[in-house]
């Protein structure tokens, strides 16, 4: 059970800003979410978004514990 | 150095005020108050979302990188976040040195940097309904300056 975060435009297409999804991989996390909903699934993988676990950027995949925190981060809009 | 995020408005006098008290060797303090603009009615609230711990971590190698380029004294950041009306105090840096050269630099290059590569997430509300924005091209070549 990971706590998946979405920030900014990603939030607003998802309709939510938080959730605990029951995954133990970072492609088994984005196989659930884009089964859930194929908009978010394609948003995630798209160009810039970055993935950050337990607030660390990671890339490719990652394996999930019971209390990992997910963010996806799209494009940054500066402060 | 001070970096942390707020969702109340804040008074940048009060805070140039105790960033500057007690210093003896500090030379030069310079300071940036960034202000929401209200472009001409087309933005009636900033929404600024920022992803805790995450944002200051970030900010915080930005300013350590400042530190590294020039010999600062201080570093004081302080960002909105959530909904910010216009004319309302946006961000506040400032950074403290023994003379005004360093500390010109040093927080031209932390606006640069905060401006194009800060983790937040910036929506307008307007007349005209929402919109999510990005750097522009100009805060990209602003940030490039510097190498």
């Amino acid at each position: 059970m990971a706590r998946v975060l979405l920030f900014g435009p990603l939030r607003d297409l998802a309709g939510w800003r938080e959730r605990q999804i029951e995954a133990d991989s970072l492609s088994a996390l984005r196989i659930v979410l884009a089964a859930e909903d194929a908009d978010l699934g394609e948003a995630i993988g798209g160009p810039g978004v970055q993935v950050a676990i337990d607030q660390a950027v990671v890339r490719g995949d990652a394996a999930l514990t019971a209390d990992s925190e997910v963010a996806f981060l799209p494009p940054m809009s500066g402060g | 150095m001070t970096i942390s995020l707020t969702e109340a408005p804040f008074d940048p006098g009060a805070l140039l005020t105790a960033f500057t008290r007690g210093r003896s060797e500090t030379g030069a303090v310079a300071t940036f108050t960034g202000i929401a603009r209200a472009e001409q009615g087309a933005t009636a609230v900033l929404e600024l979302e920022a992803y805790p711990g995450f944002t200051e971590a970030a900010i915080g190698k930005i300013a350590d990188e400042a530190r590294g380029r020039w010999a600062l004294h201080d570093v004081a950041i302080l960002h909105r976040v959530g909904r910010i009306g216009p004319g309302e105090p946006i961000v506040f840096v400032a950074t403290a040195a023994g003379h005004r050269r360093a500390a010109f630099e040093a927080c031209d290059f932390l606006m640069d940097y905060l401006k194009s590569r800060a983790p937040f997430w910036k929506k307008e509300h307007g007349p005209d309904g929402e919109r999510w924005i990005e750097p522009t091209a100009q805060d990209h070549a602003d940030r490039e300056r510097w190498g």
